[in-house]
C-alpha cells in the first residue's frame, strides 16, 4: 500500500480531482456501453416474439375469413 | 489451415460462440480490470516527477492502445468478409466500431484529465491526443456510413471499405501529426515519455490492458449477437432462440 | 482502349455543358478564402503565415463539394450500371473517370492560385511550392475522394456524410503540403515534404482503382 491511510488515498497527492474524474468516466462509459448492448438484445428479442405473434395472429384472422 | 474457422460464417455457430465465450471474457474483463485498478490505484509507487496524478496512465494507455487495436481488428474482419464474403465478418467489424470508439473517447477523456495538471490546460494539440481525436473521426464516419443505409449487407460492405482506407492511414496519420508536432512546439517534454517503466508500475498496466482486452471481447460477443439477431429475425432459429431467452420468465410472471 | 477514350470524351463533354457546376466550388473557393482576412486579421504578415494553410483548407472543402458529381450523374442515368455490367476493366474505368474530374475541377484551382496566393500575401517562392504541392496533391483528393463518392453515390444524403468519411483522411495531405510552404516561406528546401505527397499519391494511385471500383459494385449491389 502506497498511502498510510485511505483519506490519503482518496486525497491522490492533491490530484483527487483527475484521477477519480478519469477513472469514473473511463468506467461510467464502459457501463453505458455494455448495458446499451444488453438493453438492446433483449429488446430485440422481444421485437421477434412480437413480430412472430403477429405473423401468426394475421395467419389466423385469414384462416378465419377463408372459412366464413 | 482455416479450414476450422470456416463454419463460423454461418450467423447460427457464430451466436453460440459468442454464447460460449462470453461468460469467460467477462470473468477475464472483471478480473483483470479489479486487479489492475486496485494494484494501480493503491499499490504501485509514485511516480518521482508527476505524483499521483500518472494513476491515470492505468486506463489511458491501455484504452489509447486498445483504441488503435480495435480499428486494425475491423479493418481486418472487413478483409475476411470481402475475401471469404463472410457476412458475420462484416457483423463483427460493425459490432466492435461503437466500442472502439467509446475507447478512443476514454483515452482522449484521460488524456485531457491528466494534461490539465500536468499541462496547465485540458487540451493541448500534443501528438498522441491529436492522432487519436483523428481516429474518433474515422470511427465516427465507419459508424456513419453504415447507419446511412438502408440495406445493412450493402452497409457492411461500404463501411469495411472505409474501414480499410482509414487503416493504411492510420500510420500515415500518425507519423505526420507527430512530424507536425514536432514542428510546431519545439521541445516539450512527453508526459508519456517513459524510456524505463519501473516493473512494480508496469504490471497493473499490463492487467488492465488485459482486462481491457477482454472487456472489448465480452462487449463484442454481445453485440454481434444483436447484429445476428436483428439481421437473421425471421429465421426459425432465431424465433426459436428468443422464446427460449425471454418466454420462461413470463411464464413465471403470469 | 477507344471506349475509355469514349468515356473521357463523354465526361469532360457533359462537364463542360454543366458550366454552373464546374464553377460554383470554384467561387466557393474564392469566397472561403476572402473570409479569413475579414475574420482572422488583413495585416500582410498574420495573412502570410496563415495563407498556405487557409488554402489547403478551403481547397480541400470546395473538392469535398465538387467531388459529388463524379459519378452521382452516371449513377442517376444508370450508365454507371452499364459499365459495371459491360466487362470493362472497372478499376480502369474509374481511372478515367477520376482523370477526367480532377482536369475539369481541379485544374481550375491550380489556374485560381495566383490570385489566392495573392490574396494572402504570399511570397513568389511560398506560391512555387503551393503550386507544387497543389499539383502533386490535388489528384490525391481526388483518388481518395472517388472512394468515397463511390461508397455514397447511392445515397440520398451523401453530401455531409462525404465530408464526416474524407475530411480524416486528407490531415497528411494538409500537414505535409502546409509545411513544404512553410518551408519555403524559410528559404528552407521543401523536397522532402514534396517527396512525402508524391509517395502519397503513388500509393493511391495504385490501390486507389480497385478500392473505387470495388465501392462501385458495393453501390450497384
Amino acid at each position: 500500500m502506497q498511502f498510510d491511510s485511505f483519506a490519503d488515498f482518496i486525497h491522490m497527492g492533491g490530484y483527487a480531482f483527475y484521477v477519480w474524474l478519469s477513472f469514473g468516466v473511463t468506467f461510467g462509459a464502459m457501463c453505458i456501453i455494455a448495458i446499451q448492448s444488453y438493453v438492446k438484445h433483449k429488446a430485440l428479442l422481444n421485437a421477434v416474439i412480437a413480430d412472430k405473434a403477429r405473423k401468426a395472429r394475421i395467419e389466423r384472422a385469414r384462416q378465419n375469413e377463408k372459412r366464413s | 489451415m482455416w479450414k476450422w474457422l470456416h463454419p463460423y460464417a454461418k450467423t447460427e455457430r457464430a451466436y453460440q460462440l459468442c454464447i460460449t465465450l462470453q461468460p469467460w471474457l467477462w470473468v477475464g474483463a472483471i478480473l483483470c480490470l479489479s486487479i489492475g485498478t486496485v494494484w494501480g490505484l493503491a499499490f504501485a509507487p509514485q511516480d518521482y516527477q508527476q505524483g499521483d496524478s500518472f494513476r491515470i496512465i492505468y486506463i489511458h494507455v491501455p484504452s489509447a492502445i486498445l483504441s488503435m487495436s480495435t480499428y486494425v481488428a475491423m479493418a481486418i474482419a472487413a478483409l475476411v468478409g470481402m475475401v471469404w464474403q463472410w457476412r458475420t465478418a462484416y457483423m463483427t467489424m460493425i459490432a466492435m466500431a461503437p466500442i472502439g470508439a467509446a475507447l478512443t473517447f476514454i483515452a482522449l477523456f484521460t488524456g485531457a484529465a491528466w494534461g490539465k495538471p500536468m499541462w496547465g490546460a485540458w487540451w493541448v494539440w500534443d501528438a498522441r491526443l491529436t492522432s487519436e481525436l483523428i481516429l474518433l473521426f474515422l470511427y465516427i464516419g465507419v459508424i456513419a456510413l453504415y447507419g446511412a443505409f438502408e440495406d445493412k449487407q450493402q452497409a457492411g460492405k461500404a463501411a469495411g471499405v472505409m474501414a480499410l482506407v482509414g487503416v493504411v492511414n492510420i500510420p500515415i496519420i500518425h507519423y505526420s501529426v507527430e512530424w507536425w508536432n514536432t514542428l510546431h512546439q519545439g521541445a516539450t517534454i512527453s508526459k508519456f515519455d517513459n524510456p524505463s517503466i519501473a516493473p512494480e508500475m508496469l504490471w497493473p498496466l499490463l492487467i488492465n490492458l488485459l482486462g481491457f482486452a477482454f472487456f472489448i471481447g465480452a462487449v463484442t460477443t454481445i453485440r454481434l449477437r444483436n447484429e445476428i439477431v436483428l439481421r437473421e429475425q425471421h429465421r426459425p432459429w432465431v424465433q426459436a432462440l428468443a422464446e427460449q431467452a425471454l418466454l420462461p420468465h413470463k411464464t413465471r410472471e403470469r | 482502349m477507344s471506349l475509355y477514350q469514349g468515356i473521357f470524351k463523354r465526361d469532360m463533354h457533359i462537364a463542360f455543358k454543366q458550366k454552373a457546376e464546374l464553377v460554383q466550388p470554384l467561387m466557393f473557393l474564392l469566397m472561403v478564402v476572402t473570409l479569413f482576412p475579414l475574420g482572422v486579421s488583413p495585416s500582410p504578415d498574420t495573412l502570410q503565415r496563415i495563407g498556405p494553410g487557409v488554402i489547403w483548407i478551403a481547397a480541400i472543402l470546395s473538392s469535398l463539394m465538387a467531388m459529388e458529381r463524379l459519378f452521382r450523374d452516371d449513377f442517376q442515368d444508370g450508365s454507371l450500371e452499364q459499365y459495371v455490367l459491360s466487362g470493362m476493366a472497372l478499376p480502369a474505368v474509374s481511372t478515367v473517370k477520376v482523370v477526367a474530374h480532377w482536369l475539369v475541377s481541379f485544374v481550375p484551382v491550380l489556374l485560381l492560385s495566383p490570385l489566392l496566393a495573392m490574396f494572402l500575401n504570399l511570397t513568389f517562392d511560398m506560391y512555387v511550392a503551393l503550386l507544387l504541392t497543389l499539383i502533386l496533391g490535388t489528384p490525391l483528393l481526388s483518388l481518395i475522394g472517388a472512394i468515397a463518392v463511390g461508397l455514397t453515390v447511392g445515397l440520398q444524403k451523401g453530401g455531409v456524410l462525404l465530408a464526416l468519411l474524407l475530411i480524416p483522411v486528407f490531415i497528411p495531405l494538409l500537414i505535409f503540403a502546409t509545411s513544404a510552404v512553410d518551408s519555403a516561406a524559410l528559404q528552407l528546401p521543401y523536397y522532402p515534404q514534396l517527396a512525402i505527397i508524391a509517395a502519397m499519391l503513388l500509393l493511391a494511385a495504385a490501390l486507389a482503382p480497385f478500392a473505387i471500383a470495388y465501392s462501385l459494385k458495393v453501390s450497384q449491389n
